[in-house]
């Protein structure tokens, strides 16, 4: 074969061989994948803003909401969201212990405030309050669920992860994993923020 | 009616015997497909096909054998579709003069039901899924997706949701609502038994599945491009197909979260959208077509693509505008989430609200419009080929413009008043389905088919279905338009006036042609795999067609990693570029290439999820709770294995290539 051909063939097929990064579209795909998660929840807050209101001659937030209950609440996930930021650091220190550690701190917070939604949801049931109740309730019960929900499963995950680090190490396919979970739990974070503003707070003026 | 109770036994939740359809119709069916499917288990017991099916298809993450099978999914749900829209032509041109025709209502309404989600959900979706997951990857230079795993567990989820909705022909009962599930009276209160709750857990498995994959083709198009191929070089399919898949991302979550909120009001008794306790209907009909609109062009969008294609491969043509194509595509990409409330302008939301959903519609033609010219332009001064898909393409370009007209008037509210759900918009959204999504795919079967087996389709029976389809919808549906204008409304099972009656006639004529041209086409399938080795059928050069993208650059059917060596994009239409310089194929110098492994995780969670989601539909909690837990435990236990990739060997590429060689050297 001649070295123009080959010349020619070099410019249109890459002849020499070269690395493809393995789970280079991982981060991107779970960014999508968490855009289509927010959508689910921008769903939810549209329907709150359509039923926020309707009481249906029931109780509205002013009776049933405890806000130094939910401010406390609200500290416990932001808290988590900066452990987890520190166990991400310790990550890229190569600080197997202190990831785990920082992961465990995030996990405890995490289930604080699991314990503590739970606890409010089950007044609120005490209080014949229930998503059945209204529209209000039913739009105020699916919202505060779900993403009570995302924090349950993103638990059940910190744990799996934990154990895959103390398995394999801070490998780079943990390394991709621990990524993926801190996005989705800082962007837990983010609509908790919404929920706190838009349900509780405006709920309360 | 079948007698139906919601008493339930700890075991089996509400299912009894009384589940049992008592209609001979239903019988008569089930006899069939209890024989047929007999047959068919007993063919592959006696030929040992069992453990190739799973070994290579089932389990594969090859997403070529992944896009066949959703292909095959389509067709068989296809088959379907179109007997339970037979089954209404039927009745309803029998129903005139006191007659009550064959179906009684409860039986009738669930065939339009199960006759529109079928189509869209099971037929449509999973055709175009296949297509774009067998194409884009080939077209965009690449080796798979960007997530096969992922890609295997999507298609096992839409089969998992086929399957729920198949089940409720023989046990049970399916929705009587119409395909969209409107509450008040999809609420537990009109529709107390099993249909309802069948319908929402098939989307619900189905949903998973769509949504995932639009999630892996969007990365797959944006992260695993050729070196070279900027996105104002990828071939126009590609491009519509990635506008496509934005649009699944971002409209499936808005279904999903509807109908969840729709099963808290049946399972739960909240309110989101009941008559009373501060629920709100038109919220659920306002939620379900900001999915549904989108939803219209994640349909039609990527078959714009395949019109395009065609009209410049069979024009020996560059694509006319090919940028005004791409902006044409994302224009209606944007403005399809600003449509939907002309499906219900009688809402009574008020002139300006009205008028602003009307003009954003009609805008929509504008990009429309630019397409169709520019696949005019480009067959203008062509040497066009009348082959089978640019045959469908010319009729698609015909019928379509019709299709788009009717929706303009229908964008019209103070026309809309009049024929909101009439069967003007029957008629009008067939026309552009049928006349522009099935005609797109039956272009592009015909197109992709020699790539996909190696062998070209037969064109005297391809020419016979085309004919009896074209000529059967027209015949079909024009007399809809006419009925429609007359005030006619969806959904009816009898009529009183005599006068229209001729009309259902003819209709119900078209649906006999229709049949001819859906028989024709398996015969043409039948035929072409009989004669796949005669020279006239055989492709041995990869490209058949004179092609112009990438996906005609490899063998036909592809080796499993579809490109020895990645190839390199310096403009549009690669492939004929190469052509043009001349590039001689790699024969040597190969590499092990990297591959990821076949799993059977994908099957396993999807059974798991179908499995939950028949408990659910009957109260059999238990059931619904163990595969539950069963799909978290598979699944973390599928993050356990690190492993899951492999590499073809070096000696192994050789030979393919080697063989390849042989046979273009055979073909010349």
């Amino acid at each position: 074969m001649s070295s123009t051909t080959t010349d020619t063939m070099g410019q249109y097929w890459e002849l020499e061989p070269h690395h493809h990064p393995e789970g280079a579209s991982t981060s991107l795909g779970f960014w999508v994948y968490l855009m289509s998660d927010c959508l689910m929840f921008a769903v939810l807050f549209a329907v709150f803003g359509v039923l926020g209101t309707s009481f249906a001659a029931g109780p509205g937030p002013k009776d049933l909401f405890d806000l130094e209950l939910v401010a406390v609440n609200t500290a416990m996930l932001l808290l988590s969201s900066i452990t987890f930021g520190f166990a991400m650091l310790a990550m890229a220190k190569g600080d197997k212990g202190g990831t785990l550690r920082w992961l465990a701190v995030t996990l405890f917070f995490g289930l604080c405030f699991l314990g503590i939604e739970l606890y409010e949801f089950a007044h609120l049931l005490h209080e014949g309050a229930g998503p059945q109740r209204s529209g209000f309730l039913s739009a105020f019960f699916t919202l505060v669920g779900t993403h009570g929900l995302h924090v349950t499963f993103g638990s059940i995950w910190l744990i799996t992860l934990m154990v895959q680090i103390m398995q394999k190490g801070l490998i780079p396919a943990n390394q991709r994993r621990m990524a993926c979970l801190s996005m989705f739990w800082h962007f837990l974070d983010v609509i908790w923020i919404g929920v706190f503003t838009f349900v509780y707070l405006l709920g309360m003026i | 009616m079948a007698t139906f109770s919601n008493e339930t036994t700890f075991l089996f939740g509400r299912l009894n015997w009384d589940a049992v359809p008592k209609e001979p119709i239903v019988w008569a069916t089930f006899v069939a497909v209890a024989i047929g499917g007999a047959a068919l288990l007993a063919v592959l017991t006696k030929y040992r096909l069992w453990g190739w099916l799973w070994r290579e298809w089932f389990t594969s993450v090859d997403h070529k054998k992944i896009g066949i099978m959703y292909v095959v999914l389509a067709l068989i749900m296809f088959v379907r579709g179109f007997a339970d829209a037979v089954m209404m032509r039927l009745q309803q041109v029998w129903a005139f003069g006191g007659s009550e025709g064959y179906l009684n209502s409860h039986h009738y309404d669930q065939i339009f039901t199960a006759h529109g989600v079928i189509m869209i959900f099971f037929v449509a979706m999973p055709f175009i899924t296949g297509l774009m997951n067998y194409v884009v990857p080939l077209q965009i230079g690449a080796r798979d997706v960007s997530f096969p795993f992922l890609n295997n567990f999507s298609f096992w989820m839409t089969v998992g949701g086929a399957i729920i909705t198949m089940v409720s022909l023989f046990v049970g009962e399916y929705a009587q609502t119409g395909w969209l599930a409107f509450p008040p009276l999809s609420g537990i209160g009109y529709s107390p038994w099993v249909g309802v709750d069948y319908y929402i857990w098939g989307l619900q498995v189905a949903g998973v599945g769509t949504t995932l994959s639009g999630i892996n083709l969007l990365v797959t198009i944006l992260k695993m491009r050729a070196p070279g191929m900027t996105m104002m070089r990828m071939p126009i399919f590609t491009w519509t197909s990635f506008c496509a898949n934005i649009l699944i991302v971002a409209s499936f979550p808005v279904l999903t979260m509807t109908l969840i909120l729709l099963t808290l009001d049946r399972y739960v008794g909240t309110n989101f959208f009941t008559n009373d306790l501060g629920g709100n209907p038109m919220m659920y009909i306002n939620l379900i077509w900001i999915w549904g609109h989108p939803e219209v062009y994640i349909l039609i969008l990527p078959l714009f693509g395949v019109f395009s294609e065609v009209t410049s491969t069979f024009s020996g043509k560059r694509l006319f505008g090919y940028s005004s194509m791409v902006y044409a595509t994302v224009c209606i990409t944007v403005l399809s989430y600003l449509v939907w409330l002309h499906h219900f302008f009688t809402m009574g939301s008020g002139a300006s609200v009205n008028s602003f959903f009307g003009i954003t519609t009609m805008i929509i033609s504008i990009p429309t419009g630019a397409k169709l010219f520019n696949w005019l332009f480009t067959m203008y001064r062509g040497r066009i080929r009348y082959e089978l898909p640019m045959m469908w393409t010319v009729a698609f370009m015909l019928t379509f413009v019709v299709g788009g007209m009717t929706g303009v008037l229908l964008a019209v509210p103070p026309a809309d008043f009049v024929l909101h759900n009439s069967l003007f918009l029957i008629a009008h959204f067939h026309n552009v389905i049928i006349g522009g999504v099935l005609f797109g795919l039956f272009a592009a079967i015909n197109f992709w088919w020699p790539k996909a087996f190696g062998f070209k389709l037969d064109v005297f029976w391809g020419k016979v279905s085309f004919w009896f389809w074209v000529v059967g919808f027209w015949v079909a549906f024009m007399p809809l338009y006419v009925l429609g204008l007359m005030g006619v409304t969806r959904r009816l099972r009898v009529f009183d006036d005599p006068d229209l009656r001729i009309w259902f006639a003819i209709a119900a004529f078209g649906a006999v042609l229709i049949a001819c041209g859906i028989a024709a086409m398996f015969v043409q399938f039948g035929v072409s795999i009989l004669r796949r080795n005669r020279a006239d059928y055989r492709d041995v050069t990869g490209d058949p067609w004179d092609g112009r993208t990438l996906e005609w650059a490899t063998s036909s059917p592809p080796p499993d990693y579809n490109f020895a060596f990645n190839p390199i994009s310096h403009g549009l239409d690669s492939w004929w570029e190469m052509k043009q310089a001349g590039v001689p194929r790699p024969t040597a110098g190969f590499m092990d290439i990297h591959m990821p492994r076949g799993t059977g995780t994908g099957v396993i969670l999807a059974a798991l999820s179908t499995v939950c989601g028949l408990a659910l539909v009957w109260y059999i909690w238990w059931l619904a709770a163990l595969s539950f837990l069963g799909i978290i435990a598979v699944s973390i236990a599928h993050t356990f294995n690190y492993n899951r990739d492999y590499y073809i060997l070096v000696s192994e590429v050789q030979a393919t290539e080697d063989a390849r060689t042989r046979q273009l050297a055979q073909g010349a």
